[in-house]
C-alpha cells in the first residue's frame, strides 16, 4: 500500500524540468499582468507583448527541427507565412458567417496550423531526403518561394463566391459588390486584431506542452536516435521517413500557429523580406543557438531576451543594431570557442575545489 | 530572336556576377567548411568603397577599384581572424550563427557611415556599347567588361590553385586539414589566405554589380550574396567549376524568367529549379558523391 501511493507521488526529474518551464512562462505573464495594472508597462512594450509571444512560439519550434530532429532549416519562416495568410483569408472570408470572435479566432488557428502543416509534408518529403547544408539551402529556397508566390496572388469575393488570380485584381472579374481579399504585393488588409497577450501565452503553454511532450515519448525517442545516428536507428527498425516528417510537419505548423498570432495582431499583412524572407529566418536560428540547440526552455528565453534587446538598446538609437551585431558575435565565441571553454572549466573548477577544501 | 539574344547576353553577364561572387562562397566552403554569410556583406562594402573614391574623391575607376580590392581583402582576413578563427573546432552551426552577426556589423557599420539613403554608383565601365546586327542588338560595355573578368578571374585561378604552391596548399587543406598540418603546411595561413581571394573577388564583384544595377544601399549585397551561395550549392559546392556554371545558369534562368514569365516569380523560379537540381543530383551538378562509412 505504502509502495504504490510512493509510486504515485514520485515525481521524475524531466516532468520536474518540464513544470519549471510552464511555471516560468505563467510566472512571467503574472509579473506583466501585474505590472500592466500598475501602469508600469510604456505603451511599445504593451506593443512588443504579442511578438514576444510569436517569437518564443517560432523559436520553440524551430529547436524541434534544429535540436530535436537535427537538421537546419533556414526557410522557417515559410511556414509562418503560410499561416499568416491563410488565417487571415479564412477571418476575413468568414467574418460575416460566423459573427463570434472568439470561435473564429480559434478555427482560424487551426487553419493556419493545417495549412502549415500540409505546406511542411510537401516541403518535407522532398527536402528530408537531402543531408545537412543541402537541406538547409533548400529549406531557404522554399521559404523564399512561399513569399514569392504569396506576392502575386489575388483573391476576391462577391455574390458568385470565390475569384482567383495570379496576374492582377482587374483578373478576378469580380462583381462591383465583391471585395479584394488578397491584393498581390498589397497583400491583406482589414484582418480583425484579435491577437492579445493572453492568448500570445496560452499559445505558448500549448506549444510547449506539444513539444516537451514529443519529445519525451516514444516518438521523440525514436526522432532524437534518428539524429544520434541515422543508420543505427535504421537497423533496429525505426522508420526514418516517418519520424523525420513528423517532426518536420509538426514544427511547420507550430510556425503557421505564430503566424496567425501575426497576422491577427496587424491590420495590414504583407510579404516582405523583412517578415517573410530567409532574414527572419536566420533571426529564429540565432535565437534557437543562443538559446542552446535541443533546450527548449532556453531556446524561449532566447527568444525573448534578443526580441527586448533592440528595444532596451533603443536609446542609443543609431548604434542599437551595431551592438546587437557585436553583442551577438562575441556571446558566440564565448559560448562556442574551445579555448574559452578551456578557460571557463579551469576558473570553475578552481572555484569548486577551493570550495571542497573548505 | 534578336531580343532572346539580348535577355541572355545580359544573363550571361548577370551569371558571370553571380560566379565571381559564388567562387568566394565555395573556396571558403571548401576549405574551412563553413558558410560565410557574411560574403554578400563584403560586396557591399566593396560597391561603397569604389563608390566614395570615384565619385567623393574623384579619383579614377582603376584607383576605385585597387582600393576596394585592398580594403575588403583586409575586411575578410580580419574578420576571418577575428570573427572564425576562435571557432575553428566548434560546431558548424555556432561558426554560422557567427557569420550571421559579422554580417549584421557590417551591414550597420555602412548604415552609419553612409546612411539609409541609396548612392547612385557611377558605371567604372569607360568600354562603349557593342552595337550588332545592324544596331538592332546592343551589348552594353558593363556586359562585355563583367563577362571578361568572369574568364580572367576563372582562368587566374585555376592556374593559381594548380601551379602554385599555396594553390596546392589550399587543395590539401580542404582534402584533410590534419593530414596537411602534418605535412607542414600552415592551416591558418591557407585559410587566411582564402579569405583575402574570396574578398578580393567580392569587391571586384561589387563594382561589377554597381555598375550594371546602379543602386547602393548597406543591403545591396544580401540578396546577390544568397543567389550566388544559391550558385555555389547548384554546381556543387566547394567545386570550382561548379561555381561557374552555377552562377552562368542561374543569371540566365533569372534573366529569361523574368523577360518571358514574370519580374516578380523569377526568384522563386530561380530556387524552383535549385530544388529540382538538387533532387536529382542531391550535391549540385559538379558535386562529389558523397559515401557514407557505417
Amino acid at each position: 500500500m505504502e509502495k504504490s501511493t510512493a509510486k504515485k507521488f514520485h515525481i521524475d526529474k524531466t516532468f520536474k524540468t518540464n513544470l519549471i518551464t510552464y511555471s516560468i512562462v505563467i510566472a512571467a505573464f503574472i509579473i506583466v499582468q501585474l505590472l500592466i495594472s500598475a501602469g508600469q508597462v510604456s505603451s511599445l512594450m504593451k506593443g512588443l507583448l504579442v511578438p514576444l509571444c510569436i517569437y518564443s512560439i517560432m523559436a520553440i519550434s524551430l529547436n524541434l527541427t534544429v535540436g530535436i530532429l537535427g537538421e537546419l532549416s533556414l526557410g522557417h519562416a515559410g511556414f509562418m507565412c503560410m499561416g499568416a495568410f491563410s488565417s487571415s483569408i479564412f477571418s476575413i472570408s468568414m467574418m460575416d458567417s460566423i459573427p463570434n470572435a472568439g470561435i473564429r479566432f480559434f478555427l482560424a488557428i487551426l487553419v493556419g496550423a493545417a495549412a502549415a502543416a500540409a505546406a511542411g509534408i510537401v516541403v518535407g518529403i522532398p527536402v528530408l531526403r537531402l543531408r545537412g547544408d543541402y537541406l538547409a539551402i533548400v529549406t531557404l529556397a522554399f521559404g523564399e518561394i512561399i513569399k514569392n508566390v504569396v506576392n502575386v496572388l489575388y483573391l476576391g469575393k462577391d455574390s458568385n463566391g470565390f475569384h482567383f488570380s495570379m496576374k492582377n485584381a482587374m483578373a478576378l472579374h469580380m462583381e462591383k459588390s465583391g471585395t479584394i481579399i488578397l491584393n498581390g504585393a498589397q497583400g491583406i488588409t482589414g484582418t480583425p486584431k484579435n491577437s492579445t497577450f493572453a492568448i500570445g501565452v496560452l499559445l505558448t503553454l500549448i506549444t510547449l506542452f506539444i513539444v516537451l511532450n514529443l519529445i519525451n515519448s516514444r516518438s521523440g525517442r525514436a526522432i532524437m536516435s534518428v539524429r544520434d545516428n541515422r543508420i543505427a536507428a535504421e537497423s533496429i527498425g525505426i522508420n526514418i521517413t516517418k519520424y523525420k516528417l513528423m517532426a518536420f510537419t509538426i514544427s511547420a505548423s507550430l510556425a503557421g500557429v505564430a503566424g496567425v498570432l501575426y497576422s491577427h495582431n496587424l491590420s495590414s499583412l504583407t510579404a516582405t523580406q523583412k517578415n517573410f524572407g530567409y532574414n527572419q529566418s536566420i533571426m529564429i536560428l540565432v535565437f534557437v543557438v543562443l538559446g542552446g540547440i535541443g533546450n527548449i526552455r532556453g531556446s524561449m528565453v532566447a527568444a525573448v531576451i534578443l526580441t527586448l534587446l533592440p528595444e532596451l538598446l533603443r536609446g542609443l538609437n543609431a548604434y542599437r543594431m551595431l551592438i546587437y551585431a557585436i553583442i551577438l558575435i562575441v556571446m558566440m565565441i564565448f559560448n562556442w570557442s574551445p579555448k574559452l571553454i578551456d578557460f571557463r572549466k579551469r576558473y570553475f573548477h578552481l572555484n569548486r575545489a577551493k570550495k571542497e577544501r573548505v | 530572336m534578336m531580343s532572346f539574344i539580348s535577355y541572355f547576353i545580359n544573363g550571361l553577364s548577370l551569371g558571370s556576377v553571380y560566379a565571381i561572387i559564388a567562387l568566394g562562397y565555395t573556396m571558403v566552403y571548401g576549405i574551412a567548411k563553413m558558410l560565410n554569410f557574411a560574403h554578400g556583406d563584403v560586396i557591399m562594402i566593396g560597391g561603397y568603397v569604389v563608390f566614395t573614391v570615384v565619385s567623393t574623391m574623384g579619383l579614377g575607376p582603376v584607383a576605385g577599384i585597387l582600393l576596394a580590392v585592398i580594403l575588403c581583402t583586409v575586411l575578410g582576413v580580419v574578420i576571418e581572424g577575428v570573427a572564425y578563427r576562435p571557432l575553428r573546432m566548434a560546431s558548424p552551426l555556432a561558426v554560422l550563427i557567427t557569420a550571421i552577426g559579422v554580417s549584421y556589423l557590417l551591414q550597420n557599420i555602412a548604415l552609419l557611415v553612409f546612411g539609409s539613403n541609396p548612392k547612385s554608383f557611377t558605371s567604372v565601365v569607360t568600354v562603349p556599347a557593342l552595337k550588332l546586327a545592324d544596331g538592332k542588338l546592343t551589348i552594353s560595355g558593363e556586359t562585355i567588361v563583367t563577362i571578361i573578368s568572369c574568364v580572367i578571374i576563372m582562368i587566374g585561378l585555376t592556374t593559381f590553385i594548380k601551379k602554385t604552391r599555396a594553390g596546392q596548399a589550399m587543395l590539401a587543406v580542404s582534402e584533410d586539414k590534419g593530414a596537411a598540418q602534418l605535412m607542414g603546411i600552415n592551416v591558418d595561413g591557407t585559410i587566411a589566405l582564402t579569405f583575402a581571394i574570396g574578398s578580393a573577388l567580392a569587391a571586384i564583384a561589387g563594382a561589377l554589380l554597381c555598375s550594371a544595377y546602379p543602386t547602393l544601399t548597406p543591403y545591396t549585397g544580401s540578396m546577390p550574396g544568397i543567389k550566388a551561395f544559391v550558385a555555389a550549392v547548384f554546381g556543387g559546392i566547394g567545386s570550382i567549376p561548379g561555381a561557374l556554371i552555377g552562377g552562368l545558369l542561374l543569371g540566365v534562368i533569372e534573366n529569361l524568367s523574368k523577360a518571358y514569365i514574370s519580374s516578380q516569380l523569377s526568384d522563386a523560379i530561380v530556387f524552383a529549379v535549385l530544388i529540382v537540381v538538387l533532387l536529382v543530383k542531391p550535391t549540385g551538378i559538379l558535386g562529389k558523391k558523397i559515401s557514407e562509412k557505417v
